[in-house]
């Protein structure tokens, strides 16, 4: 048994190894360890998603994971998937629709929109909602949210 | 709130596992997903001193045909579940019931196995095991168990695991020509757990009901299974008279405390209109517009 483990994992492309509290969460190990402020913790108990980060090409709650358990995994952050340009035409639709204000659920909206650009190019807008379904936003009244994530598949879906 | 000083250890295998228990005793608590263990950690409602992750112990993965079961091993993420072609062939109920539980995010990371020993009364799992007839098998220094999935459930957050036995897989009868299953939620917010939810797996024989198993979720302490509404079913043609028939005898069926959606009769109302709902969805396209 050991209160700190030592881990080896690729965070955007970069190999870090680093020795870690276990009781420290994947958004602390970003932020407070790595300097990764891009991903932000609200809640930490999942409800919110404002952590919502990409952990071996999959979107999780970063609250709710242990960095001492990602020994070997691959973690995309908001920072990585900007660096990427990924997701560049989302978040110029964020922009153009005034998607983000206090920009507080930012990060997280986006690393949970680029989930549906990858993995369901053809969501309506009600598939939208239910897919963000998990990440709160206290300003926006998310209307302008969806327009952005819909306006950017529409986009993709004509330049295909 | 930052989770409290814990310590942190991988089992790499079954006898990793069993090794850790022994060396540690009650302290060690098994981590699966973490999608309710560590939102417990953050509220100080568990107390664990040593996590034991198993995530990455291979028997305990995996979605395997073997014979008339479909073995479902207990690490299976509910994202999993959702997409898996056995499961959906097979095992369309799970497949069905994933998408309800919480959000992608979670979806993700959740189990199968640490839903089931979480045994939350308001949970799509539970319930849906205990529809399908499934058999919980576990793993154990001592050797493994095979529960029926109807006597697992013992009350609320309660189940029949003894200290230091895991659950290793679900095995759920394969669904045949003769099978319908549903399931169907109320919840007040795209995933919320369920105000009232049902399960239901039913064998028909021709155009009748060879036997009915209607599981609610989120009116009692754990997955109730209304067996005078499935007996009201028993024989009849799926038509309007049967759905009255079921709902009529849901009274004696079930008896949900309040909680903080609301009172004993909201459920009971909730619970005849799901009965309405899963069934309408089997019946002929003419009837159910009728
Ligand atoms: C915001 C939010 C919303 C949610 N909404 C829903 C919902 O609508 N419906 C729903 O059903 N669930 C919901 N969940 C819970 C989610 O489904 C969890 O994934 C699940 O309940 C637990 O699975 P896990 O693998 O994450 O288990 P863990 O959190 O790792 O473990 C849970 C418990 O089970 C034990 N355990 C884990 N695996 C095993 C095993 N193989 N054998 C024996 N014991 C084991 C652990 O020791 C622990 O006590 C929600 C969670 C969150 C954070
Ligand atoms: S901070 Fe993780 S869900 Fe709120
Ligand atoms: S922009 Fe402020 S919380 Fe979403």
């Amino acid at each position: 048994m050991s209160a700190r483990v030592e881990i080896t994992l690729t965070v955007n492309g970069e190999r870090v190894t680093r020795s870690v509290e276990a009781r420290r969460h994947l958004i602390d190990f970003l932020r407070l360890d790595l300097g990764l402020t891009g991903s932000h913790a609200g809640c930490e108990h999942g409800v919110c998603g404002a952590c919502t980060v990409r952990v071996d090409g999959e979107i999780v709650r970063g609250c709710l994971v242990l960095a001492a358990a990602l020994d070997g995994a691959e973690v995309t952050t908001i920072e990585g998937l900007t660096d990427s340009g990924e997701v560049a035409d989302l978040q110029d639709a964020f922009v153009a629709r005034n998607a983000a204000q206090c920009g507080f659920c930012s990060p997280g909206m986006v690393m949970a929109a680029a989930d549906i650009l990858r993995h369901h190019p053809g969501a309506t807008r009600a598939e939208i909602r239910e897919h963000l379904s998990g990440n709160y936003c206290r300003c926006t009244g998310y209307q302008s949210i969806v327009d952005a994530v819909e306006g950017t598949l529409k986009a993709r879906e004509g330049t295909r | 709130m930052k989770w409290p000083a814990i310590g942190y250890v991988r089992a790499d295998s079954l006898d990793d596992l069993w090794r850790i228990q022994a060396e540690h005793g009650a302290a060690a608590q098994v981590l699966a997903g973490g999608q309710t263990l560590l939102a417990t950690l953050a509220f100080r409602l568990s107390d664990p001193k040593l996590l034991v992750d198993i995530t990455r112990i291979a028997a305990l993965r995996g979605v395997e045909l073997q014979g008339g079961v479909l073995r479902i091993g207990a690490l299976t993420r509910h994202a999993e579940l959702a997409r898996d072609g056995l499961v959906a062939a097979h095992a369309p109920l799970l497949a069905e019931a994933a998408p309800l539980i919480a959000h992608p995010a979670i979806r993700n990371r959740g189990t199968i196995g640490g839903s089931l020993a979480y045994a939350d009364p308001a949970a799509e799992l539970p319930a849906c095991v205990v529809a399908l007839g499934a058999t919980i098998v576990t793993a154990s220094a001592a050797g493994g168990r095979r529960i029926p999935a109807a006597a697992f459930f013992t009350g609320l957050l309660e189940t029949a695991l003894e200290p230091g036995e895991i659950i290793a897989a679900v095995e759920v009868p394969v669904a045949t020509q003769a099978t319908r299953s549903a399931i169907r939620e109320v919840a007040r917010r795209s995933g919320d757990y369920a105000m009232a939810g049902l399960a239901a797996s039913l064998e028909m024989d021709g155009a009748r009901v060879g036997a009915a198993r209607l599981v609610f979720f989120g009116v009692g302490a754990g997955p109730v299974l209304a067996a005078r509404a499935g007996a009201a079913l028993q024989g009849r043609v799926l038509d309007g008279a049967a759905v009255a028939a079921a709902q009529a005898s849901l009274a004696q069926d079930l008896d949900p405390p309040a909680d903080m959606h609301g009172p004993p009769e909201m459920k009971r109302h909730l619970a005849r209109v799901l009965v309405q709902r899963v069934l309408a969805g089997f019946q002929p396209e003419t009837e159910a517009a009728a």
